[in-house]
C-alpha cells in the first residue's frame, strides 16, 4: 500500500514547522512517530498535501520531573523511553503501568505520548491516563503557546483542538499533592490489538484520606471517558471496600461501550468495574503494608 | 540513481517531487532519490534489492518488516524512506558475517526456530535489538521483545529457544 502523494518538510525549528502549518492551510499534517498516521496515510483514510515532519525539531524528546513533581513529555518522547523511565516508575505508577502496554515493543520504539493524544483515537491508552491524571498539552502557534486541559483537547474521535497552524509540543501532568498511586490495566485480546478496555485510575492520599482521584477510560466510548463522578466519589474519605465497590459501579455506569467483535456491551461494563476495583484494591493494600 | 525507484513509481509527471536521501544500509552509504511517500520497507525492498526484509501485514501489525535504525527495531513498512535520511539501518543481510552465521541465525537453524520463514528476518532482528540492550534475558523477557511479531507456524516455542540459544552463543563468545 502506498500512501497518497504528498509534499515533504522536516523543519529544524518549531517556528518553522508552524509556518509551514500555516502555509499548508489546514491540508498540512504533523508526523511525530507515524505509528497511527502512516497506516492512515496508507489506507488513503488520510491524504493531506503536506507532511510536516518534526523528528527533526531539537530538544523534545524529552521527559522530566521538575523539582514540584509536575511531570513534562515532549512531543518526541517516545512510549519505549517512558517504559523505560525510572523518572515515572518511581513518581507516577498510573504512566508506568500504561507505558508498559502500548501497541507491541517495536511500535513503542517509533510512537510518542503526545502524537497518541493529538491522534485521539477513542481505543488509546495515553489520553484516559491524562484524563485520569488532570494532565494537559501545551501547543505552539504563530501567536505563541497556549495550555489545553486535556478533556477540551480531546474533542470527540480522532479530533484535537489544536488550531490547524499549531503543534502540540508537550504534555504536562500537574504536580501532586499528596502521596501518589494508581495504575492502568487493560484488556486486549493480543499484544497489539485495540484495546478491548483499558482504564487509567489516579489517586493522590494524604493521611490515607484519598484528596484526589481521576478515571479515564478507554475503549468503551465515542471518545475518551473521564468518569468523574466515580472518581469524585472516592474523594474525602479513606479506600474503604465499600468505597471501592461505589466508585467501579459509577465507572462503569460511565462506561458507554458497544457490543462488537472484542465483545459485548456488559462484558465491557464488567470489565471496567473489574479493572477499576482491581487497582483500587491493590492501592488499599499497599497504603495498608505502608502504614 | 534517480532511475533506482522506477518500478514501485506510478506513471511519473515531471513535477513529481523527489529528495534526495543518505542512508547507511548494512555499514554501505546509500544514496537516492526518492518520493517523500515511498516506504523504507520498499525502498530496502524495491529499491536496494534487499529483499530479506518482508512486507507482510503491511499495517504495522506482523512485524515480518522489522528492521534497526539506528539500532532500535522498528516496522519498516511504516516509516518513510526520507525519515531514515541520515540514519543507520540493519536489514536481516546484514546480520551475516562474511563467512559466517549470525550466532541469532545459527540458533533459528540448530533450533529449528522456522517453518516458512516468512517471519524470520523480522523475528532475528528484534532479537538483535534485544540481545544488544539486554545479553542475558529470560525466557519472559524474550516473548516481550518478541511480541510484535507474528509467526503463523512454530507456535513461537522454537523462535524462543532460538534467541536463547544465540544468547548463550553470544555470552560464550564475548567471554572466550
Amino acid at each position: 500500500m502506498y500512501p497518497s502523494r504528498f509534499r515533504y518538510e522536516a523543519p529544524r525549528s518549531i517556528d518553522e514547522a508552524v509556518a509551514l502549518l500555516h502555509q499548508g492551510d489546514g491540508e498540512a499534517k504533523v508526523l511525530a512517530g507515524g505509528q497511527s498516521l502512516v497506516p492512515l496515510l496508507k489506507l488513503r483514510f488520510a491524504a493531506p498535501e503536506l507532511l510536516v515532519d518534526i523528528n527533526n525539531l531539537p530538544g523534545l524528546d524529552y521527559h522530566r520531573a521538575d523539582s514540584d513533581g509536575t511531570i513534562r513529555i515532549g512531543a518526541l518522547c517516545r512510549h519505549a523511553d517512558l517504559e523505560r523511565s525510572s523518572i515515572l516508575a518511581a513518581r507516577q505508577p498510573t504512566m508506568a503501568a500504561a507505558a508498559r502496554v502500548i501497541a507491541d515493543p517495536i511500535v513503542r520504539n517509533r510512537g510518542t505520548l503526545v502524537g497518541s493524544l493529538c491522534h485521539a483515537d477513542p481505543q488509546g491508552d495515553w489520553a484516559s491516563v491524562v484524563t485520569a491524571l488532570g494532565g494537559y498539552v501545551t501547543a505552539q502557534g504563530a501567536n505563541g503557546r497556549r495550555n489545553i486541559p486535556i478533556a477540551q483537547f480531546v474533542t470527540g474521535p480522532f479530533q484535537n483542538a489544536l488550531a490547524y497552524d499549531e503543534v502540540a509540543v508537550e504534555a504536562v501532568i500537574p504536580a501532586p499533592k499528596g502521596k501518589v498511586a494508581g495504575g492502568y490495566l487493560k484488556l486486549e485480546r493480543r499484544v497489539g490489538d485495540f484495546a478491548t478496555v483499558g482504564t487509567a485510575v489516579a489517586v493522590e492520599t494524604s493521611g490515607g484520606v484519598v484528596t484526589r482521584a481521576g478515571i479515564g477510560l478507554t475503549g468503551v466510548g465515542g471518545s475518551t471517558i473521564n468518569a468523574t463522578d466515580a472518581a469524585q466519589a472516592l474523594v474525602g474519605g479513606a479506600l474503604s471496600a465499600d468505597g471501592i465497590s461505589r466508585a467501579a459501579d459509577l465507572a462503569a455506569q460511565a462506561a458507554q461501550p458497544r457490543t462488537d467483535h472484542r465483545g459485548s456491551a456488559d462484558y465491557k461494563r464488567h470489565i471496567v468495574r473489574t479493572f477499576v476495583a482491581r487497582i483500587l484494591t491493590r492501592v488499599a493494600e499497599s497504603n495498608e503494608r505502608a502504614a | 540513481m534517480s532511475s533506482l525507484f522506477e518500478e514501485i513509481r506510478e506513471p511519473v509527471e515531471a513535477d513529481v517531487p523527489v529528495r534526495r536521501v543518505s542512508v547507511t544500509v548494512n555499514g554501505v552509504k546509500r544514496t537516492a532519490e526518492v518520493e517523500p511517500r515511498l516506504l523504507l520497507a520498499h525502498m530496502l525492498r524495491q529499491g536496494l534489492g534487499l529483499t530479506g526484509t518482508h512486507t507482510g501485514c503491511d499495517t504495522s501489525n506482523c512485524g515480518a518488516c522489522t528492521v534497526l535504525l539506528d539500532g532500535k527495531a522498528i516496522k519498516s513498512c511504516t516509516m518513510l524512506a526520507v525519515q531514515a535520511d541520515g540514519h543507520e539501518v540493519t536489514t536481516v543481510e546484514g546480520l551475516a558475517g562474511p563467512s559466517e552465521l549470525h550466532p541469532i541465525q545459527e540458533g533459528f537453524k540448530d533450533e529449528h526456530g522456522l517453518q516458512c520463514g516468512f517471519c524470520t528476518p523480522g523475528m532475528m532482528l528484534a532479537a538483535k535489538a534485544l540481545l544488544d540492550e539486554n545479553p542475558d534475558p529470560t525466557e519472559d523477557e524474550v516473548r516481550w521483545a518478541l511480541s510484535g511479531n507474528l509467526c503463523r507456524c512454530t507456535g513461537y516455542q522454537n523462535i524462543v529457544k532460538s534467541v536463547l540459544w544465540a544468547a548463550k552463543k553470544l555470552q560464550s563468545q564475548s567471554a572466550s
